[in-house]
This record gives structure tokens, C-alpha cells and sequence, in this order.
């Protein structure tokens, strides 16, 4: 390194030590958001420049000179040599869900600073870092899934763990993003029917690219975009309209069934019709928003609000209730560290690398820039005045049906807000009301309508607000798409050992029956969340977060494993740190979901308070009719945290067993790592 | 410069998924004698979409 180099990095050391120093010791009224983004920025680079360059040339030992299987097994059509800048286009548009979007908002309750220091170490460390190596270890094996390497690395339990873990976590992860749309929609005609124009919209494009101009992507992309673009300002109208709204003015409930009924049909009709078109779509919208808010918020340099640590840390927080440790690592999940990743490094990812050396931009890289996201996430939702926020996502069940109450318990909290101020700010937006609209996309829209509206213009704030829902829902809809997808895929798999018919994803009746079992399965958990007077989201999103780190932890099990077997004990820490953490935290937040006494945060505990309320006859007759169900499914979500926290466990230690082996050099599987090949490219 | 970006968002977003398979066709099958015959674009971006379709394509 020369000189000049030194210095510089030297220099950008001191300044993002200095921007970390500011936003972790303000205490002031407000700190401008360009202070988070500077110690993003200058964290990842350093991180990226010298930790993961440390990993790839000292650990993974990357060799340049050889093949990959993209080069080895190139077939035109998964195996295929491609340029880095692609992959890593494509790559992240796979791993950039809603998660990182949603995480930070809800995480937010305990003040901007807990969720971002997480957010940017647990992605330097965690989370970066187990992409990379995945992705490495991957294409090693000739692009082999999570789930086969475990099998063939470590043993059957392990292999089979990954499978159950990940078909879980698509069932809860379903079911919390069903709800986080359904809270969007709920009375709200503008967002509803902008929402419904997606579906018709996708289907127009999918007809276009297949029948009318076969694989122009571009072009029917380009219609699509402006179609969705449209709908948001023809639902405007739609609202202002007397007898068209109230087509789309509805509750909870029958927008949970509209999405469950969506969710089939997309499972089961042809992907090219609904599911790939829609895709795109999400994929554009989801690039040019990200893009625009990073520009609006460079721009504009917008001042955070929420304090650096609020008083929830104590674990009375109304979104969810849970202590700073260990639910800030839960909450924030996938912007930090996110085991689905690790599905899609050991993918598509590996298949298209034309060189070792790219791993580190692709696997590295890919999950900053994800980080960075929820950064932006944290950003738009801490922008908000903390009692605007917390009246957007305090649930009825916390604060109050009324107003009045909602605004007076909030006010009791030390943050301002009257309910004028809240109805003027529904008004601006062009919704009815923004009391208790949970879930974090309501709250994500207003803070970014609000960025939005103060550089491009106020007077479009409803425009801009039902922009942010409409993205949000676009992609949040693809997700439930190719999720059920894979869920019926890996079901049938599953079937088929039993039944060798039920396997074939072509036989009819086992495309229905699978595809109805897991709908089945998310649409009682999202049913489950809409009759919740809590809400839901405070009882689904915890157990999501403790299914994706539960992945993670398999996942960097599996790294640990080969790292010992290749006889890299000495580096193992790189992913035995990792590990370490997401076990600790894994299984405190089970401990506690599981056991506590705190009716908000153990689920035993809420179902004992429940029955014991029902059994006195205290519960108001609405209450009362839905407590069986809420008591059944408390139950049913204590057994599934049990269930995650064992599965993580046995992983953990049938690794260690296994590395045991070695170091007293018993046997163990062999590697199956692909024998060196020299690259022709 | 622009002719580069535009070539990468056709590459990024298979807007050119036949023309690269055409000259992979011209490459590795054009000579072989029992090779499969070059596919219609129509065809082709059917397969072609059908495939990118399979295993965990999106995430949380």
C-alpha cells in the first residue's frame, strides 16, 4: 500500500470513528440523518477493504487461476459465465426483500441508536460474512444448496434441519408480510385499489412478454412501470370518488382472505402469467426507490427526531414488548444478518461467477449495500416526530381504540403529539385515519413521503405516500408469491419419498393439494394476526426473527464445520464469533417468549392471562369470542419457538461433534470440494 | 458510455437472453451433428423463463 493509500484510509478511519462517536453521544434535540449515513459508508468501506480482502485471500485462500462451475459446467442456461456487475445486480435484487425495511421501523421503539449500531456490525461481522463464505463454499461444490452441504459436510440431521428450518421460516415469514399489506390496505380505498391494479397490471405484462413481443423484457417492463405508476395517481381518484371507494373500503379480515386467495391462485397458475412479470416490476420499482431515497436523503440532509435511546429499552415498548437485549437483534433480523441469504448463495449466485476473485464484491458487498438499506429504513422512520411514530404504530390493543386515549397514553410517554396534528397528517397523506396502523409500511410511507415531499414538492404528499405503500406492496406480493412457490416445490419434494406422484410438480392434484396446505399454513397465522387487538405483528415478527437468525446459525454451522475440516481452526472465529452471538441471542429471546412471566413478551404467560380474563368473564363480547383462538395459537407459537431453538442446537452440536472428530482424527465425511481445474477464461 | 449501461440493464434484465443464447448456439452446438435444432425466440424465452423460475429465487 502506498503512502497516499495509507493516509487516506487513515483518514477515512478517523472520520467514521468520529461520525460513530457523534450519533452514539448526541443527546440533543434532533441529529441530521447525513451523520448515520457518513458512518455507514465509511464502516462498510473499511470493512470491505481490509476484513473481507483478510477473509477471501487469508481464509477462503480465493484462487484466481481457478475454473469455476459456471466455467466448468456451462450449459446456457444455469451455468453461464457471466460479468460481476450482473451478478451482483442479480444477486442483490434476490436477497433485498421487505425484511430490511420492516426490521428497522418496528426496531425504532428503542431509538435510532441500538437498531443502527446492530445494523452496521451485525452486517460487517455476521451477516457479510455469511454470504461470502456460503457463497464460497458453494461454488466449491459445484453450486450445491444449504441443505446439501450440510447433508454431505456434516451429516443427515443437519441436511434435514436446513430443509424443515426454511420451510417454517417461509410459512411465518409469509403470514407477518400478508399482514404488514393487509395493515397498509385496511380502510383505505386509495391503497387498496392501487394495490389491487398491480395484479391486472402484472398480468399484462406477463402477456405482452410472452405472446405479444416474445422476450421483450424491456419494453413490457417499461409499460408496467408506467401502468403501476398511474394506478397510484388513479387511486387518488378512486378515493375522491362517493360509490367507487366503497368497493375497496374494507376491514382487516376480508383483505387477509382477498390475499390468501391471491396467494393460491399465484401458486398455481403459470409463472410467466403472474409471478415472473410481477417480479420484474418489483425489481425496478424496488432499485429506482431505493435509489431516489439515498439521493433525497444526501439532498436533503433530513434531522432525526427520535431520541438515541428511549425509555423502552426496559421492555415496555408499545410495538413489541421485549427488552433492548435480546430483541433489538431479533427485530432488525435481515438489514444485520439474514439466514435466507444464505439460500440464495448457495443458489443461483454460485452458478453464474466466471471467476473466485468476484466472490467477495458479490457476497461481501451485496449484503452492505442491504445494510444500507435498512439504514435508509432507520433513517425514514426516525425522521418522524417519536410521537407521530408511535401513534402510527402503537396497536389499538396498547394504547386505546380512540383518539383521544391513543394521544393521551402517548403524551403520558413524554413524546408529543395531539390528534389534530394526526388527523392534518392522514389528511395530507389522503388516508382516513393513521392511528395504530401497524406493521411499519404505514410508518416507512409517511417518513419517506415526507423526505420525498420536502424535495420534490409538498402538495403531492398523498401521491408520494401511496407511492411508498405501492412499492412496498409490490414487492412484499412477490415475495408471498415466490415464497408459497417454493414452499408447495419443497413440499412436493418432501411427498414424493412417500408417494412418488405427489412429487412430480406437474401432477395436478399434488400441485393443488400441496399449494392449499401451505396457503393453509401462513393464511391461520395471518388470520391469527388480523383478529389480534395486539395487532399481530408484535407476536409474528419476534418469531420470524427467531426462525431467520435460527437459519443463519445453521448456516454459519455449516461454514464453522468445513472451515475445521479444511484444518483452518485458526480461523474458524470468523464464523465461530458470529455463531457464538446468534446463539446467545437465539436462545435468550426463545427463553423468554417461551417462559417469561411478562404477559407481553411469554407466550405461556399471555395465554394463561387470557384464559384466566376469559374464565372471569372481565372481556368485553368481542374480545371474548376470539380468546379460544388467541389461547390455541399462543400455545401453537410457544411450541414453534421450542421447536426452532432445538433444531438450532442440534445443528450447533452435531457440528461440533463432528469438528471434535477431526482434531482427534476420527473419521469424518469427506470434503466434497471439486478437484482444481485451471481456467481457460 | 450510455451504449455500455444500456447493455448492461438489457444483459441484467434478459432483454437480450436470446441473442446471447444464439451465439452460445453459434459456439458449442452449431457444429455438432446431432445438436438440437436453434430454437424460435419465442420458444427459447418460454424455456427460458420457465427455468429462471426454479428453487429460491427471492428473498425476505
Amino acid at each position: 500500500m502506498t503512502i497516499t493509500k495509507k493516509i487516506i484510509w487513515g483518514l477515512l478511519a478517523v472520520l467514521g470513528a468520529y461520525a460513530v462517536s457523534v450519533i452514539a453521544l448526541h443527546r440533543g434535540e434532533s441529529i441530521n440523518a447525513l451523520w448515520l449515513i457518513t458512518a455507514a459508508l465509511c464502516i462498510y468501506a473499511i470493512a470491505y477493504r481490509f476484513y473481507a480482502a483478510w477473509i477471501a485471500a487469508k481464509v477462503l485462500v480465493i484462487d484466481e487461476t481457478r475454473a469455476t462451475p459456471a466455467e466448468r459446467l456451462d450449459n446456457g442456461r444455469d451455468f453461464i459465465p457471466t460479468n460481476k456487475w450482473i451478478v451482483f445486480g442479480h444477486h442483490f435484487a434476490a436477497i433485498a426483500g421487505p425484511g430490511p425495511l420492516v426490521g428497522p421501523t418496528l426496531a425504532a421503539q428503542f431509538g435510532y441508536l441500538p437498531g443502527t449500531l446492530w445494523i452496521l456490525v451485525g452486517a460487517v461481522i455476521g451477516g457479510a460474512v455469511q454470504d461470502m463464505v456460503t457463497l464460497f463454499f458453494s461454488m466449491r461444490r459445484n453450486g450445491r444448496s444449504l441443505g446439501q452441504m450440510a447433508r454431505d459436510e456434516i451429516g443427515v440431521i443437519g441436511g434435514t434441519a436446513a430443509l424443515v428450518g426454511t420451510f417454517l421460516i417461509m410459512i411465518i415469514l409469509i403470514a407477518v408480510l400478508g399482514l404488514v399489506v393487509v395493515n397498509a390496505m385496511k380502510h383505505s380505498p386509495w391503497a387498496t385499489s392501487t394495490v389491487a391494479a398491480t395484479i391486472p397490471i402484472a398480468m399484462i405484462v406477463g402477456v405482452y412478454m410472452r405472446n405479444i413481443r416474445p422476450g421483450r423484457v424491456l419494453e413490457a417492463s417499461a409499460i408496467g412501470v408506467a401502468l403501476l405508476l398511474f394506478s397510484v395517481l388513479a387511486g387518488g381518484w378512486v378515493d375522491h370518488n362517493a360509490t367507487l371507494r366503497v368497493w375497496f373500503d374494507h376491514d382487516g379480515l376480508p383483505l387477509a382472505y382477498a390475499i390468501i386467495v391471491y396467494g393460491f391462485a399465484a401458486a398455481v397458475l403459470p409463472v410467466w402469467l403472474l409471478l415472473a412479470p410481477r417480479d420484474y416490476l418489483s425489481t425496478f420499482m424496488k432499485l429506482g426507490t431505493v435509489l431516489l431515497l439515498a439521493v433525497a436523503i444526501v439532498i436533503l440532509r433530513p434531522e432525526i427526531h427520535m431520541p438515541a435511546v428511549t425509555q423502552f429499552t426496559d421492555g415496555t415498548g408499545p410495538i413489541f414488548g421485549g427488552k433492548l437485549f435480546p430483541f433489538v437483534f431479533i427485530t432488525i433480523a435481515c438489514g444485520a444478518i439474514s439466514g435466507f441469504h444464505s439460500l440464495i448463495a448457495s443458489g443461483t449466485t454460485p452458478k453464474l461467477l466466471s471467476n473466485e476473485r468476484d466472490i467477495r464484491m458479490i457476497g461481501y458487498g451485496g449484503m452492505l449495500l442491504e445494510s444500507f438499506v435498512a439504514i435508509m429504513a432507520m433513517i425514514a422512520a426516525t425522521v418522524l416526530e417519536p410521537g407521530v411514530f408511535f401513534a402510527i404504530n402503537s396497536p389499538a390493543g396498547v394504547v386505546g381504540k380512540e383518539a383521544i386515549d391513543a394521544v393521551a397514553k402517548i403524551n403520558s410517554w413524554g413524546f408529543a403529539v395531539t390528534v389534530e396534528q394526526m388527523e392534518q397528517l392522514a389528511k395530507d397523506m389522503g388516508e382516513s385515519t393513521l392511528f395504530a396502523r401497524t406493521g411499519g409500511a404505514p410508518s416507512l410511507a409517511v417518513g419517506m413521503a415526507s423526505i420525498f415531499g420536502n424535495a420534490f414538492g409538498k402538495h403531492l404528499l398523498a401521491l408520494w405516500y401511496h407511492f411508498a405503500i405501492m412499492f412496498e406492496a409490490i414487492f412484499i406480493l412477490t415475495t408471498l408469491d415466490a415464497g408459497t412457490r417454493v414452499g408447495r416445490f419443497m413440499l412436493q419434494d418432501m411427498l414424493g419419498n412417500f408417494h412418488k406422484k405427489l412429487g412430480e410438480t406437474s401432477y395436478m392434484p399434488s400441485v393443488i393439494l400441496t399449494s392449499s396446505l401451505v396457503v393453509a399454513g401462513w393464511g391461520y397465522f395471518l388470520y391469527i394476526g388480523v383478529i389480534d387487538p395486539n395487532g399481530g405483528v408484535n407476536i409474528l415478527w419476534p418469531l420470524f426473527g427467531i426462525a431467520n437468525q435460527m437459519l443463519a446459525a445453521i448456516a454459519l454451522s455449516v461454514a464453522t464445520g468445513i472451515l475445521v475440516k479444511s484444518g483452518k481452526l485458526k480461523y474458524a472465529w470468523i464464523t465461530g464469533v458470529p455463531l457464538t452471538w446468534l446463539v446467545i441471542i437465539t436462545t435468550t429471546a426463545s427463553y423468554q417468549k417461551i417462559f417469561s412471566e411478562d404477559v407481553r413478551v411469554g407466550f405461556f404467560a399471555a395465554a394463561n392471562d387470557l384464559s384466566a380474563k376469559l374464565a372471569s368473564g372481565v372481556l368485553p363480547p368481542d374480545k371474548a369470542s376470539v380468546a379460544p383462538q388467541l389461547i390455541f395459537n399462543q400455545h401453537l407459537d410457544a411450541y414453534l419457538t421450542l421447536f426452532f431453538v432445538v433444531v438450532l442446537w442440534v445443528v450447533v452440536l452435531d457440528m461440533l461433534r463432528m469438528c471434535w472428530r477431526y482434531q482427534n482424527t476420527r473419521g469424518v465425511l469427506p470434503s466434497s470440494e471439486t478437484t482444481y481445474i485451471a481456467t481457460q477464461l | 458510455m450510455f451504449k455500455q449501461v444500456w447493455q448492461r440493464i438489457r444483459e441484467l434484465s434478459g432483454d437480450d437472453a436470446y441473442e446471447r443464447y444464439q451465439s452460445h448456439y453459434a459456439v458449442h452446438h452449431a457444429q455438432q451433428i446431432d445438436a438440437p435444432p436453434l430454437l424460435s425466440r419465442e420458444d427459447f424465452f418460454k424455456q427460458w423463463q420457465d427455468n429462471q423460475w426454479k428453487g429460491v429465487k427471492r428473498c425476505c
